[in-house]
């Protein structure tokens, strides 16, 4: 038999049997987790099932981060619920404040080889730590909860193979809007991209956003092995002790290979209402926009906020800009606000708004207004995404996004780089 | 398991936004009523026009986005007895299936608006009797058949005691 991806290498340790593409499987999961949208219904088909509620409380989490803290009454007793079910199974609940649930999973929970199942499509982020993780429903989360594993079809794998590194102004973010740009919104649809070659130049954070886009070109999973960088984040996360190499076989076989040279990869937007819809930064400079949200799962970490401030310190948003900054975590916020980041924003006219999902989900903190255009570092454009459908989203950068709030218009940030 | 009813003709890429809105997201435990804005943002006569039975004919990748299970969720509960389309966004598919919502991978493009159409699950056929054209599709695999024969995720798991594949 030939090898194995990493895909079938994770599922055929957790299922114990020779896990290959297109095989189905019932895997034991090593952390099932839900957010405030998709919990109340999670927890609902738990108690419908009637059995005893969570296998492994100490691996099942609830965060509240869609709406935190609450915009409304209804909102408010699905917090109450889930806090509730939370203190009589012993599950885990990640709080009002502490921020989304992908970055928290990176942060605190994700080791490399792990199953994770988590009521959220961006649950693929942890891929990044060199986990099988990746995005269902509630019912399949409740399951996953309620008997400590559940049900895989093994997923195809595409090599996704890096080669140089990104110039001076360009990012993770537009590597991956590049890439499904050209394989389009269902590309990968089913399938898992695995991530190999010259991985060194892009840090944790870079693999992290890449990861968390893998389901826009409509993967299962977003998988980079675990290397040295993996091993040194967990390490500066205090759980070092944890970290295992994590890689395909040397006869791994992929259904296919797409190959990206770094350094030819230019500041990339995706243009309303599609994400595969990109273009280049530069062939749309003069687009004006109302609102820019620099944040959320995708873009919300530290090295984000520094690459934004980078181009706002001691600058002024645009007249008639709203800047929205949303840090994806406490910890995140934290130390932005020590770095004096949080500082640069509010005095370039920004606003910060607490570490949570925000105005991403259309729910609050920045819904558009009818005809208005906003320039976000988060991972969808669709319609309504952001609670109106009036409204347009264009997909970028933070540093893209800084420089479009500087001049109130799509900006190419090497135009504006100190 | 056999359905018939009247097609509802949707485009491609039609996202989880589409079929229940973020700015719904205070209704999300109380389904009946985020039910009456089921594809508000794809067609906005769908909720009020549709009988029960009606199906929807999609292009493709349908459902794509979040994992909100409630898209599907609503589907079932506006009384739509099954989606067919040229292909599905993987969540969405999953969750249909794992809530008992048929779903059907086929060439829709025979299919017009209004067409009285009718899908027999375990045959793989669908019939437009508006066009007297029909197009086979492959049976959903055994594991997933009977999730959905089953009703859904959570029965099968009540009938069996775990997850049978």
């Amino acid at each position: 038999m030939s090898g194995k991806t990493i895909a079938e290498k994770i599922l055929s340790e957790k299922s114990t049997q020779d896990a290959r593409a297109g095989d189905m499987v019932v895997a034991r999961v090593d952390l099932a987790f839900a957010q405030d949208g998709t919990g109340p219904l999670t927890i609902r088909q738990i108690r419908n099932l009637g059995l005893s509620p969570v296998a492994q409380p100490a691996a099942t989490v609830f965060f509240l981060d869609h709406a935190a803290p609450s915009p409304r009454k209804e909102l408010s007793n699905d917090h109450l619920l889930m806090r509730e079910f939370s203190g009589t199974t012993g599950a885990v609940i990640s709080e009002v404040g502490e921020g989304i649930c992908h970055q928290l999973v990176a942060e605190e929970r994700a080791v490399p080889g792990m199953l994770i199942v988590g009521a959220d499509s961006h649950t693929c982020t942890a891929g990044a730590l060199g986990a099988f993780a990746t995005g269902m429903g509630s019912t399949d989360v409740a399951m996953a909860m309620a008997l400590g594993k559940t049900w895989f079809r093994v997923p195809e794998s595409i090599r996704v193979l890096i080669r140089g590194q990104l110039g001076k102004g360009v990012y993770a973010k537009d590597l991956i809007l590049h890439l499904i740009g050209e394989i389009g919104s269902d590309g990968a649809d089913y399938k898992a991209l695995e991530f190999m070659g010259d991985l060194e130049s892009l840090d944790m954070e870079s693999r992290l956003t890449i990861a968390n886009m893998a389901v826009e070109a409509g993967a299962k999973a977003g998988i980079f092995p675990a290397d040295r960088i993996t091993r040194a984040f967990l390490e500066d996360e205090g759980r070092g002790d944890r970290f295992r190499e994590v890689g395909p076989d040397r006869e791994a076989e992929y259904e296919q290979t797409l190959e990206y040279d770094l350094s030819s990869i230019e500041p990339t937007v995706s243009q309303p209402h599609r994400v595969d819809h990109t273009a280049l930064v530069k062939n749309l400079s003069g687009v004006k926009v109302d609102q820019v949200l620099i944040g959320t799962c995708t873009n919300g970490r530290l090295s984000d906020l520094e690459a934004a401030a980078e181009i706002l310190r001691g600058r002024s948003v645009a007249p008639g800009v709203r800047l929205l900054v949303c840090p994806a975590s406490r910890k995140v916020y934290l130390r932005a606000m020590a770095e004096g980041l949080l500082q640069v924003f509010m005095e370039a006219g920004g606003l910060v708004l607490p570490p949570g999902c925000g105005p991403c989900v259309g729910v609050h903190q920045g819904i558009l207004g009818d005809g208005e255009v906003c320039l976000s570092t988060q991972n969808r454009n669709f319609e309504g995404r952001m609670g109106n459908p009036k409204g347009c989203i264009y997909l970028s950068s933070p540093a893209t996004a800084a420089a479009t709030a500087l001049r109130g218009h799509i900006t190419d940030p090497r135009e504006v780089l100190p | 398991m056999k359905f018939k009813g009247r097609a509802w003709i949707l485009g491609d890429h039609i996202s989880t936004d589409h079929i229940a809105p973020g700015r719904y997201f205070h209704l999300r435990s109380n389904l009946p009523e985020l039910a009456r804005h089921v594809l508000e943002d794809a067609r906005g006569d769908f909720a009020s026009g549709m009988n029960p039975g009606d199906l929807i004919v999609a292009g493709e990748n349908f459902g794509l986005g979040s994992s909100r299970e409630h898209a599907p969720a609503i589907i079932k509960l506006a009384g739509v007895s099954a989606v067919l389309a040229r292909s599905f966004a993987r969540i969405f598919f999953r969750n249909a299936v794992n809530i008992g919502l048929p779903v059907v991978i086929v060439d829709t493009s025979f299919i017009g608006e209004g067409d009285e159409i009718e899908v027999d699950l375990a045959e793989g056929i669908v019939r437009d009797f508006s066009s007297g054209q029909e197009a086979h599709f492959p049976p959903l695999s055994p594991p997933l058949l009977r999730i959905l024969e089953d009703g859904g995720l959570v029965e099968h798991v009540k009938r069996h005691g775990e997850i049978i594949l």
